[in-house]
């Protein structure tokens, strides 16, 4: 299976990874559209599962929870979902999710199942450091990499820790805020990745609010090992609603401009 | 954080990283002022002087005939704004004072925590802003227009089932957006630490006040004290002062809805499992994926699927008992005891009276029941009418 330190030590661009939400809108469509999404030039997945009470996620993801929901996803399911994305290519995945949803599976259990099915990582949206002793321990016995949050506000001797307790990537927010497309990118997300660098040799990931190929672009500059981008492409799943079989080419020719715009470098 | 918020395996501060810097700084501030002697002095003279605390200890002689057993009512339903939530209120927001906040955030479901913060943004002149599920909005619209009248403004949130939960959602992800300088105002002792702490500790004014006044009244302690269980923070706020009383039998009612058996209702304690919901472990009602529930009840200020930690040691450890009684029985009992006492129940406190009518010519004559009546019913006049006519 391919790990993250084989992605990042090939690549010679930051890592393009699209976020999905696994059933959105529906089983068989999520499946072509992330097939579509690694045929452009996916190097890793970052995959949610769909939460009924989603805190840290803007109006766009929530709504793709719902779709996922109202279509009959569920944790078996989703399971099933991953394991079809695998043997259609090895490619690392990265789960961001919810922790009730793995507390109520049996968080030993859940973690050495999807590492069975093929998962790497899983990020905890509502679970910090301080109880990262629950998981960190299970994770590591299921073979899977960790991966916690850095946001703008984290303190700096908080970052080392966190740093420490990443073996995957540091899922490093731009902003202060929930996931959404933005305009702009947040203007504390530079002087970030220029800290996180100073400080670590994680590999430095970048999501939240990251919308454009220019976004991208100058992400890449700044030193982002990875560009993490969610609710814009889950945007387009969103306004195609009523014509589903074309979905897969809008996100394949949307992915393709922001690798085009990262390789640039 | 200086502690980590747990109560037994309950509690704790499950919330995206970027929270935890605002609710380290909550944590510090809450240790260094709760008892400053300034902070003190001046709770307590917004306790005595705004809210109208102490609030009386009344013994309902005609309730008590009806039922064959002495029962007083804790007159929370008497203090500025109707209900308990301006105890918890007035301290946070002197809290927000002392920390130089400007602009303050809340979460309602019955409007009254919304009311409570809106009263306190204004008495403080801090920005208010009141997250509200959109179906609370309609079916507490009288509370709605006060909090307008008070200077807040109301943001109605049409996420999920549209009620508490979901208001407390938006709130928080606003909170994510604008830490810096805002104060989230959280309405019961429940969500992350330190809210459960902070909660407990604003709210412990009515146990203190109780246990003293049944002291003097009676010259013992009483047998039961009784209190409604949403999020919990006026049963916690009154229990706390008995906890150590281990002959007083402590009884949170929780809303039944339209029946345990049907699934809808909104009783974690009585028929929830252990989950992670807004930043605590606590009983949740869930499916078995752990997606949470819809809930029911006739009372917006206990339709929520989960439940303070501390009250969830309680039921586990058996220091507190749990029940839960039936929206009939609440719509009954409202009634009930508005034509005894002349004091009409909020919907919520209606679940506490509901427990004990139910208890009506089986406990001794002598005993002595103390109900936390939380709140007055002036907000549930039209959905109790409107329950009428069906
Ligand atoms: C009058 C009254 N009682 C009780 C509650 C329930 O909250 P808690 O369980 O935190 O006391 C509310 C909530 O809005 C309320 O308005």
């Amino acid at each position: 299976m391919k790990t993250y330190k084989q992605t990042f030590a090939e690549l010679k661009h930051p890592a393009l990874i699209p976020f999905f939400v696994l059933g959105d809108p529906d089983f068989d469509s999520s499946f072509e559209i992330i097939k579509a999404a690694i045929d452009a030039g996916a190097d890793i997945l970052e995959l949610g599962i769909a939460f009924s009470d989603p805190i840290a996620d803007g109006p766009t993801i929530q709504k793709a929870d719902i779709r996922a929901l109202a279509g009959g996803m569920n944790i078996a399911k989703a399971k099933e979902l991953i394991k079809k994305i695998k043997a259609y290519k090895d490619i690392p995945i990265g789960l961001l999710m919810y922790y009730n949803l793995i507390y109520q599976y049996g968080t030993e259990k859940f973690f050495a199942d999807f590492a069975a099915a093929g998962v790497n990582s899983i990020l905890i949206a509502d679970l910090s450091i301080d109880d990262a002793d629950e998981v960190s321990a299970p994770m590591k016995k299921a073979g899977l990499d960790t991966v916690f949050m850095i946001t703008p506000n984290t303190e700096i001797e908080r970052a080392k820790r966190i740093a420490e307790k990443c073996t995957g990537f540091i899922y490093t927010v731009s902003l202060l805020g929930v996931t959404g497309g933005r305009d702009q990118l947040s203007d504390m997300v530079r002087p970030l990745i220029a800290r996180l660098k100073a400080i670590t040799k994680v590999p430095i990931c970048v999501g939240f609010g990251v919308s454009t190929p220019q976004h991208a672009k100058s992400l890449a500059d700044a030193g982002a090992d990875g560009v993490i981008i969610g609710s814009r492409i889950v945007k387009i799943i969103e306004d195609n609603l009523n014509d589903k079989k074309s979905i897969p080419a809008k996100i394949a020719e949307f992915i393709k401009q922001i690798k085009q715009a990262i390789q640039l470098n | 954080m200086k502690n980590n918020g747990r109560f037994g395996q309950f509690g704790g501060f499950y919330v995206p990283e970027v929270l935890i810097p605002a609710l380290e700084e909550m944590e510090a501030a809450f240790y260094k002022f709760y008892k400053d002697p300034q902070f003190v002095a001046d709770l307590d003279t917004l306790y005595n002087d705004y809210a109208g605390r102490p609030t009386p200890l009344y013994y309902a002689t005609r309730f008590s005939e009806l039922v064959g057993f002495k029962v007083y009512i804790k007159r929370e339903d008497l203090l500025h704004g109707g209900a308990h939530k301006v105890n918890n209120c007035l301290g946070q927001g002197l809290l927000a004072k002392y920390m130089k906040k400007t602009k303050i955030i809340a979460e309602t479901g019955a409007g009254q925590h919304g009311l409570a913060t809106s009263m306190v943004g204004a008495l403080f002149g801090m920005q208010t802003k009141i997250f509200m599920g959109s179906i609370d909005v309609e079916r507490q619209s009288v509370n709605v227009h006060k909090m307008r009248l008070c200077g807040a403004e109301v943001i109605s949130v049409t996420g999920g089932t549209c009620t508490l939960k979901d208001a407390i959602n938006e709130a928080l992800r606003y909170w994510t957006s604008n830490v810096a300088d805002t104060f989230y105002m959280f309405g019961t002792a429940c969500g992350p630490h330190p809210y459960p702490t902070i909660v407990k500790h604003f709210q412990s004014c009515i146990g203190t006040e109780a246990r003293k006044q049944c002291l003097e009244k009676i010259g013992k302690l009483p047998d039961i004290v009784t209190a409604c269980v949403g999020g919990g923070s006026n049963a916690i706020g009154i229990f706390s002062a008995f906890v150590n009383d281990k002959n007083v039998k402590l009884v949170g009612v929780e809303p039944a809805g339209k029946g345990i058996a049907t699934g809808k209702h909104a009783a974690p304690l009585n028929a929830g499992k252990v989950g992670i919901l807004h930043g605590t472990k606590m009983y949740l009602m869930q499916d078995s994926d752990g997606q949470i529930l819809d809930t029911e009840s006739i009372s917006a200020g206990l339709d929520y699927p989960g439940v303070g930690p501390e009250h969830c040691l309680l039921r586990d450890n058996k220091r507190a008992e749990y029940v839960a009684v039936e929206d009939d029985a609440v719509l009954e009992i409202f009634d009930i005891f508005t034509k005894c006492e002349g004091i009409l129940p909020a919907l919520e406190s209606s679940h506490s009276l509901a427990w004990v009518y139910s208890q009506k010519n089986k406990l001794p004559a002598d005993t002595v029941v103390i109900v936390n009546l939380s709140g007055r019913g002036d907000k549930d006049v039209d959905i109790v009418e409107r329950n009428k006519i069906k």
